[in-house]
């Protein structure tokens, strides 16, 4: 048996195959309440891999997850791993939020029906009560005057904005975003970045996979830097930012 | 050119570019509409002078027996297409799981019922008492095969479930044109198996889904006249049953022919109603102001 601790997150070896392909190779991740993790590498080195493994969106083939002290898609028995029913996975999930790059707002439902959807079908909060909730998301994210709108018109960032908002809806312990930016035209960054910032300076949980060099290092508590499927560097900002080794020398200078 | 004759030549060309416009006439689409019109007229004139005796039509147009038939047809449509429609859903949802057991029931359904012509599954479901001469849970329940098997349930399992087979494959479509991405979200807000089906992909696989089985309801209409076949009382037997006896066949077809366009008249106008109601949400819809120029995607 683990004993408790104090970690949101805690993912112990994590290893992913596609087929013969390793995309995750023994990786394992600590998050603290509070902390902000940006995770930087190059495309194709598993950034995405990792955090669909957290919430199971991909199942590992090896290593385990545990989110506050919730090991995800198991239960412990004996001394062996039983893989849960979806319904009680499903549970577990919504401790955890997820922002995709592209957005995924579901298409036939308005900004705000977006927002109420998980609260009023997954928590069993009532419509009055949800709606109330979601206008004060909406609020918080800049849109109340778009509550109406379907997806498809709104543009990039304010769907981001809702997707965020979507997210926040569910009350999670900590929520991951898998690049939220790099759909989003130049122009429209901001507005999402900006929403991210005030999330973290509120204290919430959150692992980002983001190119924003400029956005880990304002936020970031640290970062993970990963490269062919491993963790390379886990650090302080200024550590990983000054790091010399060679793959992260490589990307860095690249990006900055 | 000198500089006046250029002006010159300017000043005429703002004046033909003023002329009055006159549109090219269109002396194909005339030709084709006086074809189309003698055609009809040929046609109205070979059904007044021939052999039809008019005022029966009109005696039989609203006749109790043609009413109960219009009816029985009416209703083994909605009877038939909804067996179709959950059957068909199931198999197509039993398709994408990823239990392979239930993945080949579905395949075989669809290769079995797809296979074997409609009329033939009728007269097998009707004659089903001379393989199963007893249906029911062995030691509970048990009934003569004859007794339940009637023309009725026949037609609405012969044709309901050999539509479900269409059916499957048109919502299977449906369920593949949705985006990953949306059964991604639905399940990270902690949504369960079947709810991400219900609330999230189905409803928007419905704008893919609704034109096609729009049509098989339409065609449902016109295949329930197989069932005359078995002896069910929808509209063609019930107006075969009265030819036999009068002889008048052409004035109770015509009969027949008038209720079947008027059904699936009203049927073709609820469908357009329908799929506008499930393009919600992939039409631009602004809630407030007009926009400026935004053009209508589909619809
Ligand atoms: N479902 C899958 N099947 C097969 N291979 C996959 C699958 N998902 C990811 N991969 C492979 O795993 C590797 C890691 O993919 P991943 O999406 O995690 O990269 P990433 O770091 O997020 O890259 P990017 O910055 O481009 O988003 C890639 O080589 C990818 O091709
Ligand atoms: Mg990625």
């Amino acid at each position: 048996m683990r004993e408790s601790n104090d970690y949101i997150v805690d993912a112990r070896n994590i290893t992913k195959d596609f087929g013969d392909f390793r995309a995750l190779d023994d990786v394992s991740l600590q998050v603290k309440q509070g902390e902000v993790v940006c995770i930087l590498g190059p495309s194709g080195s598993g950034k995405s891999t990792l955090l669909r493994c957290l919430n199971h969106l991909e199942r590992p083939n090896e290593g385990a997850v545990w989110i506050d002290n919730d090991l995800i898609g198991y239960k412990e028995e004996n001394g062996v791993l039983r893989e849960l029913s979806s319904a009680a996975l499903a549970k577990q999930r919504t401790k955890l939020a997820m922002v995709f790059q592209r957005f995924n707002l579901f298409g036939h439902r308005t900004a705000l029906e977006n927002v109420t959807e998980g609260p009023v079908q997954v928590l069993g909060v009532s419509q009055a009560e949800a709606k109330r909730k979601a206008l004060e998301l909406l609020k918080r994210v800049g849109l109340s005057d778009k509550a109406k709108n379907y997806p498809n018109a709104l543009s990039g960032g304010q769907q981001q904005r809702v997707a965020i908002a979507r997210a926040l809806s569910m009350e999670p312990t900590v929520m991951l975003f898998d690049e939220p930016t790099s759909a989003l035209d130049p122009e429209l960054v901001g507005e999402v970045l900006h929403v991210m910032k005030s999330l973290a300076q509120s204290g919430m949980t959150m692992v980002v996979v983001t190119h924003e060099i400029g956005f880990a290092r304002e936020v970031a508590d640290r970062i993970v830097f990963m490269d062919e499927g491993k963790v390379v560097l886990d650090d302080t900002v200024t550590e990983v930012l000054n790091s010399t080794n060679p793959r992260a020398r490589d990307f860095l200078d690249a990006v900055l | 050119m000198t500089a006046e004759g250029l002006t010159a030549a300017v000043d005429t060309r703002s004046q033909v570019a003023a002329f009055e416009r006159k549109k090219r006439p269109v002396i194909v689409q005339w030709a084709t509409a006086v074809v189309a019109i003698a055609f009809l007229v040929f046609v109205v004139v070979g059904f007044i002078q021939g052999n039809i005796n008019w005022s029966t039509v009109g005696q039989y147009l609203f006749s109790p027996a043609v009413f109960e038939g219009l009816l029985n047809t009416v209703w083994m449509t909605f009877l038939a297409m909804g067996i179709a429609i959950v059957v068909g859903t199931g198999m197509a949802i039993m398709r994408i799981t990823p239990n392979a057991v239930l993945q080949r029931v579905s395949k075989f359904y669809i290769w079995f019922f797809r296979g074997i012509p409609q009329l033939l599954q009728l007269y097998l479901w009707y004659n089903l008492a001379l393989i199963f001469p007893t249906l029911g849970i062995p030691g509970v329940l048990s009934v003569n095969t004859i007794d339940i098997m009637t023309p009725l349930l026949a037609t609405a399992l012969g044709l309901g479930l050999c539509q479900a087979a269409y059916v499957a494959e048109v919502v299977r479509a449906g369920i593949i044109s949705v985006d990953q991405g949306q059964v991604e979200a639905a399940e990270s807000i902690g949504m369960k198996y079947s709810q991400v089906l219900a609330r999230v992909v189905l409803p928007q696989a419905m704008r893919v889904i609704i034109p096609p089985v729009g049509n098989y309801f339409i065609s449902m209409v016109k295949l329930t006249s197989l069932a005359s076949a078995i002896q069910f009382s929808e509209m063609l037997y019930n107006v075969q049953t009265i030819y036999f006896v009068n002889g008048q066949v052409m004035e109770l077809l015509i009969v027949a022919a008038f209720w079947y366009l008027i059904v699936i008249t009203v049927l073709t106008s609820v469908q357009g109603r329908i799929e506008t109601y499930f393009s919600k949400g992939t039409v631009r819809t602004v809630t407030k102001k007009k926009p400026k120029n935004r053009h209508k995607t589909g619809a």
